[in-house]
């Protein structure tokens, strides 16, 4: 969590740029805010606390912190990641299986699909990166790399598309040319997971 | 940027509380959950109305909160919706027993919000029922959207199904009453500058001098096309055909004008507008029968205007005209 503050505090200039060609300008701002409330509360927290009770603490405080579409998305996202994590130690299947959850409750709670220029066209092929390179043997930081790898390669995929879900869909056709800035902080996100767990 | 601050971050908290010293005959303001809260609230049997959405709209939603309107408003951070936890505060503080109506604009961040604190509510035994307000004719409804936008019709909304509320009709009736403003009302706006949201401090776009952007939403997102700026004249003709044409109403029909500054275009050039409007209708054969002229539902100073068009019955006509105590809206009283 550490991590993804830290880069998403270093990224946030970007993602309000690209938020203001498409939306109201504000991703990078509001991410900031709510990965700085994840930090306080998980320091105000018992020490100790397995991976998965972490990131339901943080997907509760990004939903009770943050606002708009990507506080109930990213906080549901950690949410659902830290309940199939559970107890249980983060290795390779597990982060599968975390992943794959967190993308559901994304696609469920925003009911977009790949295509729609959100998030999803980042987060989905990253899942299915970690799985295919966790069922393929390869260590876990390789693994992390494959599918940060994946959702840059998503995010990038977003932008001649037409944005079909959130703010920059009432844009129409103006929305294409413009990397979609939730696809971009899922990057952010997923990379800064590779790091923690490399560190 | 050149704005009156003493720090970005602490913008919607501190106007709270000037709000709080302005009107405290009207309503209270609860910094730590930063909701605003009708004075007399909770009123014992009465069908509570709570909206919210980001700041940066104002006077829409807190200047809204007061007899006859809203019972209490959540702001979020500046265009962010507010968060659940927020929302079920403020429903919990109203609620009087007989069921709180969620007026909610359809923004995606919005409408997940309110949905979670409805569920949050519904757990703590609140009956809530939720409203979606989708007016903006600039979107194109599809499958494949997320919808128009809700704007300048919840203002509309929140006054007559707060008028209905305090007249002591039920929980769905009031309910009932704000999805037939919706459904009856059709809103389009235009804009001549950007605004410049506080923690970015600078503008969303740029617009040169001479154009509009057509189209536009209430959070300096930019409009679906960018044209020349014509005259009032033939902006009032744009808007006017862009609303009536979606609308579609009946001849003849009498209808509620709100003529809306957007925060930057002063009322000079709104009543200009305004003037132009009303003409267009009539000759249309509209008749405007009740009027609302100035900035209500705001997108910082960005400089533009919306129209917004109800058709309008006798029972919203009466409504419109019940007496109304609020920070924005008084009369009757």
């Amino acid at each position: 969590m550490q991590e993804a503050s830290t880069v998403i505090t270093a990224n946030a200039e970007r993602l309000t740029e690209l938020d203001s060609a498409i939306g109201d300008g504000d991703h990078g701002t509001n991410l900031t805010r709510g990965f700085r409330a994840v930090i306080e509360a998980l320091a105000a927290a018992e020490d100790e606390l397995p991976p998965g009770r972490r990131l339901i603490l943080a997907g509760k405080t990004l939903v009770s912190k943050v606002g708009g579409a990507s506080g109930p998305l990213w906080g549901t996202a950690l949410r659902r990641a830290g309940r199939s994590v559970g107890d249980a130690a983060l290795d390779g299947p597990a982060l599968a299986d975390a992943l794959d959850a967190a993308l559901a409750g994304v696609v469920e709670l925003g009911s977009a699909e790949v295509g729609d220029k959100t998030m999803v066209d980042a987060l989905t092929p990253a899942t299915q990166a970690l799985r295919t390179a966790v069922e393929a043997g390869e260590p876990l930081a390789d693994a992390i790399t494959a599918a940060a790898d994946a959702a840059a390669e998503g995010a990038r995929s977003t932008v001649p598309l037409q944005a079909r879900k959130g703010r920059a869909s009432y844009l129409g056709e103006r929305s294409i040319g413009h990397e979609d800035p939730g696809a971009a902080s899922t990057v952010l996100i997923i990379t800064a997971l590779g790091r923690a767990l490399e560190g | 940027m050149r704005k009156l601050l003493n720090d970005p971050e602490n913008v919607v908290r501190e106007s709270l509380a000037g709000l709080a010293v302005a009107h405290g005959d009207i309503l209270t303001v609860d910094l730590a959950t930063q909701i605003v809260v009708r004075a007399d609230a909770p009123r014992s049997g009465k069908v509570a109305l709570v909206s919210g959405g980001g700041a940066g709209h104002e006077p829409m939603h807190g200047g809204f909160v007061g007899r006859g309107m809203l019972d209490a408003a959540c702001p979020g951070a500046v265009f962010t919706s507010p968060v659940p936890d927020q929302m079920l505060a403020a429903t919990t503080a109203v609620d009087g027993g007989a069921g709180v109506v969620h007026i909610v604009k359809n923004y995606t961040g919005d409408v997940m919000n309110f949905k979670l604190a409805a569920e949050d509510a519904a757990d703590e035994g609140i009956e809530v029922e939720s409203v979606l307000i989708d007016d903006d004719v600039a979107v194109q409804d599809s499958l494949y959207t997320a919808g128009r936008r809700g704007v300048g019709a919840t203002v509309l909304a929140e006054k007559l199904a707060g008028a209905a509320a305090e007249r002591g009709d039920d929980v769905a009736a009031v309910a009932g009453i704000a999805r037939r403003v919706n459904e009856r009302a059709r809103s389009f706006g235009i804009a001549l500058s950007s605004c410049i949201p506080p923690s970015a401090g600078k503008p969303i776009f740029d617009l040169p001098a001479g154009e509009m952007e057509v189209g536009i939403g209430i959070h300096g997102e930019p409009g679906r096309r960018r044209e020349p700026l014509g005259t009032a004249r033939e902006v009032a003709a744009e808007l006017v055909e862009a609303v009536v044409s979606d609308l579609a109403p009946a001849d003849g029909a009498e209808v509620l004008v709100f003529t809306n500054s957007m925060g930057g275009t002063p009322l000079l050039e709104l009543y200009v507008l305004h003037g132009e409007i009303e003409r267009e209708l009539t000759e249309r054969g509209l008749r405007p029968a009740r009027r609302l002229v100035g900035p209500f539902i705001t997108s910082l100073e960005m400089a533009g205007a919306s129209l917004t068009v109800l058709e309008l019955d006798d029972e919203l006509a009466a409504l419109w005209d019940a007496p109304v105590h609020t920070a924005a809206l008084r009369w009757g009283v």
